[in-house]
């Protein structure tokens, strides 16, 4: 049960009322009006910049309405790096949130802190608050994050509260892409 | 750059340049830390010299060394348009006595590069209006440029999440299992699984 | 009737106030996300300021000091994100210094036409970015299509829309395409027709000119002694360019001016970089007609360069070459420079120390972000709270630079 496809009423003609649950419906809403506080801090920021303005336009996914209180908002982006003196604040944002709330881990530094494995990097946000997608990428394309928000919708509509990660569009080890040709052996044989 | 900066250093402080270099354009005169503050003023004010801007100020960490830590400082004169590199070396093994004389009087730009030189290296500057860290918080310790500091040795303001908290494992999070994020030409998303 | 206050003593109407404290950021639309500004507020003015970075800190220097001099390059790149190219060339040439390397004509040319297109976006993005957090939404909305445009030539390039990762020491990564020169000369005039737009309607905007004249104002003989440079430092009429006063690449070859502003203030700051824009343009058209078509772009020394890949797979010598060169790293010779270039925000240079090994000693960033924001406490202090965002957005902190 998701999406109210058909509405079909009790003499069989399509208009009238729908039937549904009622957290099917919620749900439907909800994945409808994100609402997002984006909480931007390095370089992905700039490539959500780029999501949000005309050529992806994030709003065609009834996701464009940028919140900047925590308490408003349903999705909280976490777009670049976390420091760890950033780490209290970041903690304390979310909250801040009111429930239902939802977060994506914007970019690999967001996601496992990426290649500042160092003294001053908090090691992926899940260290410090509970995180739902992951969206990988350095910084992620626009396309990505497209995605990683249509998993997050589905999440929603689903009600499946476990940590997903956006994928590639295209497996490149998959031999229908005709990718990545590997040579492993002298035999000659192609994998 | 000039050399004739340098040729003039050493007319008027005589022994306390210790050492005058030029390499690859880059004229570079060692000071004796006692006297820092006085060649930096005499570089502002002298006519032939005016270097009015503070370029860089860092702290250059030789563990092996005997003074340890070499404080940095780049000068740029933007009537005359010329370059020099002042270098002056304090603090022991220990990094005790590691001090020197603030240049906040001299060029009010250096205020932001002293405290980072405070932050990272632990050089202190005597007479600066206020010497905290900068970009690390109050409560790290140590200092993360020098040679002895372990790269990845953290001090998180908050305690991390532990699994019972987040009901998840958290150590290797699904796509960043052993197999580094490579999650394709597995099965299909399955986040908790055992792979 | 009497008048009701009439033996009351003057100013004991006045309702009791004692300084607020109010804190800025760090997780503010306007702060960038980096930076938190903790103010005492009189009223509605500032008459203290305490300016805290270093919520973005990553350790930079630190990192360096770990990998090759190669594996540095995406750090760089990290650094000002908004123009990573002028990070990579900048890197590039303060090793090249060190290693006494001249890259070959095409390739300098090559960077500076790529340096540009950088320029190019950081600008359109800082205009853009403070346009918006003024309220006019429009102008960033055009800011940001034409940057996607200067975005799609960089991707053409290089393959990635942001962080290139594509200098060399050396060279570059790659040649340029053969439709390179085409895509420039068609892209950079659409892109400043559309900053001419922007122009017009922020320039007519009343608002948009009272919140930026005469708020902000420092003199030119202050942002040197802060150690300010860039657009930043010109708008305030000091004529300092890296790339007018120290040329490097081929910079002398070219013709272009260097746009200064008179007063200082944040208005001055906008002009000066969207007069920028165009010189950039200027530039690029240069770049087209005299970058040759054909030529090495990469330095044959085997020492810093890494061989063909064809060679590699084919001879040994070629070979070893590649693994030394990637397992050991390229040996750049002992000693220390620094290095300096234009980048988008001002002088960005390089101070490299090397020990002779494969791995830098120390690496330090001279972040012209970095000086700017120390300035900042100074410019908002006295002003009223509301002007905090037009001069925070004017001096276009970017903090992955800023915050090392």
């Amino acid at each position: 049960m998701g999406e109210v496809t058909r509405t079909v009423t009790i003499d069989g003609s399509e208009q009238g009322f729908a039937t549904t649950k009622f957290d099917a419906l919620l749900s439907w809403a909800r994945k409808y009006s994100l609402f997002q506080y984006p909480f931007v801090t390095a370089c992905c920021g700039m490539e959500f910049m780029s999501t949000v303005s005309p050529r992806f336009d994030i709003a065609r996914f009834g996701a464009e309405a940028p919140r900047f209180s925590p308490r408003q908002s349903d999705v909280l982006w976490v777009v670049g790096t976390i420091s760890q003196r950033q780490a209290p604040v970041l903690r304390r944002i979310y909250e801040q949130m009111m429930d239902p709330k939802w977060v994506i881990a914007f970019g690999t530094c967001a996601s496992c802190g990426g290649f500042y494995d160092n003294y001053t990097t908090v090691p992926g946000l899940d260290k410090i608050i509970p995180c739902d997608v992951y969206i990988p990428g350095c910084p992620p394309r626009p396309e990505a994050i497209l995605d990683g928000l249509m998993l997050l919708q589905d999440k929603i509509a689903s009600g499946d509260r476990r940590p997903g990660v956006v994928k590639p569009r295209q497996d490149p080890a998959d031999p229908k892409n005709d990718l990545v040709t590997l040579r492993t052996s002298a035999s000659g044989r192609d994998e | 750059m000039s050399e004739a900066a340098l040729s003039r250093l050493k007319e008027r402080f005589g022994a306390a340049i210790l050492e005058t270099s030029s390499f690859l354009g880059d004229d570079t005169a060692v000071v004796d830390a006692a006297r820092w503050k006085e060649i930096a003023l005499f570089l502002r004010d002298d006519s032939k010299l005016s270097f009015d801007m503070p370029i860089d100020l860092c702290g250059v960490d030789y563990p092996e060394r005997l003074p340890r830590m070499e404080v940095v400082l780049h000068v740029y004169s933007t009537s005359l348009r010329h370059r020099l590199r002042m270098k002056a070396r304090v603090g022991d093994d220990e990094m005790n006595g590691a001090e020197i004389d603030s240049l906040v009087p001299v060029w009010s730009g250096v205020e932001w590069l002293e405290r980072e030189t405070y932050d990272m290296s632990g050089v202190t500057f005597r007479g600066h209006p206020d010497l905290r860290r900068i970009l690390m918080y109050p409560e790290f310790e140590g200092h993360p440029l020098r040679k002895d500091y372990a790269a990845n040795r953290t001090q998180p303001l908050i305690p991390y999440r532990t699994e019972e908290e987040a009901g998840v494992p958290l150590e290797k999070l699904a796509p960043f299992g052993p197999d580094e994020g490579m999650s394709f030409g597995r099965r299909p998303h399955l986040p908790h699984s055992e792979n | 009737m009497e008048p009701l206050d009439i033996d009351l003593e003057e100013g004991e109407l006045e309702l009791p106030s004692e300084p607020m404290h109010l804190n800025l950021g760090p997780s503010h639309p306007a702060m960038h996300g980096t930076v938190r500004i903790v103010l005492e507020l009189s009223g509605e003015s500032i008459s203290k300021a305490d300016v805290q970075i270093g919520y973005l800190h990553r350790g930079f220097e630190k990192m360096c000091e770990r990998g090759t001099w190669t594996q540095v390059f995406p750090y760089v790149d990290r650094l000002n994100y908004v123009s990573p190219m002028l990070n990579n060339v900048g890197y590039a040439l303060a090793v090249e210094k060190l290693c006494g390397l001249v890259v070959p004509d095409r390739c300098q040319w090559y960077r500076m036409a790529l340096g540009e297109l950088a320029r190019m976006s950081d600008h359109l993005t800082c205009t853009g970015a403070m346009a918006m957090e003024l309220g006019a939404f429009t102008p960033f909305l055009w800011a940001i299509k034409a940057r996607e445009m200067i975005w799609d030539i960089l991707e053409e390039e290089t393959g990635a829309r942001l962080t290139h990762s594509f200098g060399r020491i050396g060279g570059m990564a790659k040649p340029p395409t053969p439709a390179f020169k085409e895509l420039v000369r068609g892209t950079v005039p659409r892109v400043l027709q559309l900053m001419n737009e922007c122009e017009k309607m922020l320039l007519k905007n009343r608002i948009f000119l009272d919140r930026l004249e005469n708020v902000g104002i420092i003199s030119g003989k202050d942002a040197i002694a802060l150690g300010w440079t860039g657009p930043c430092l010109r708008a305030s009429g000091v004529d300092y360019d890296v790339r007018k006063a120290h040329p490097y690449l081929k910079y002398d070859e070219v013709d272009f001016d260097v746009p200064l502003g008179k007063k200082g203030d944040t208005l001055d700051r906008f002009l000066v970089r969207v007069e920028e824009l165009q010189q950039c343009g200027r530039i690029l058209s240069q770049i087209c007609d005299r970058m040759p078509d054909d030529g090495p772009v990469n330095c044959d020394d085997p020492r810093y360069v890494l061989p063909e890949k064809q060679d590699v797979y084919t001879t040994i010598e070629a070979t070893i070459q590649h693994f030394k060169l990637v397992m050991e790293g390229a040996k750049i010779p002992k000693g220390e420079v620094y290095s300096y270039t234009e980048g988008g925000n001002g002088e960005l240079g390089f101070y490299l120390v090397s020990d002779g090994s494969g791995t830098p000693y120390r690496v330090r960033i001279r972040p012209p972000c970095f000086q700017i924001t120390n300035g900042l406490s100074r410019l908002i202090t006295g002003r009223m709270l509301s002007d905090i965002i037009p001069i925070f957005g004017s001096i276009n902190m970017i903090g992955g630079e800023c915050d090392h």
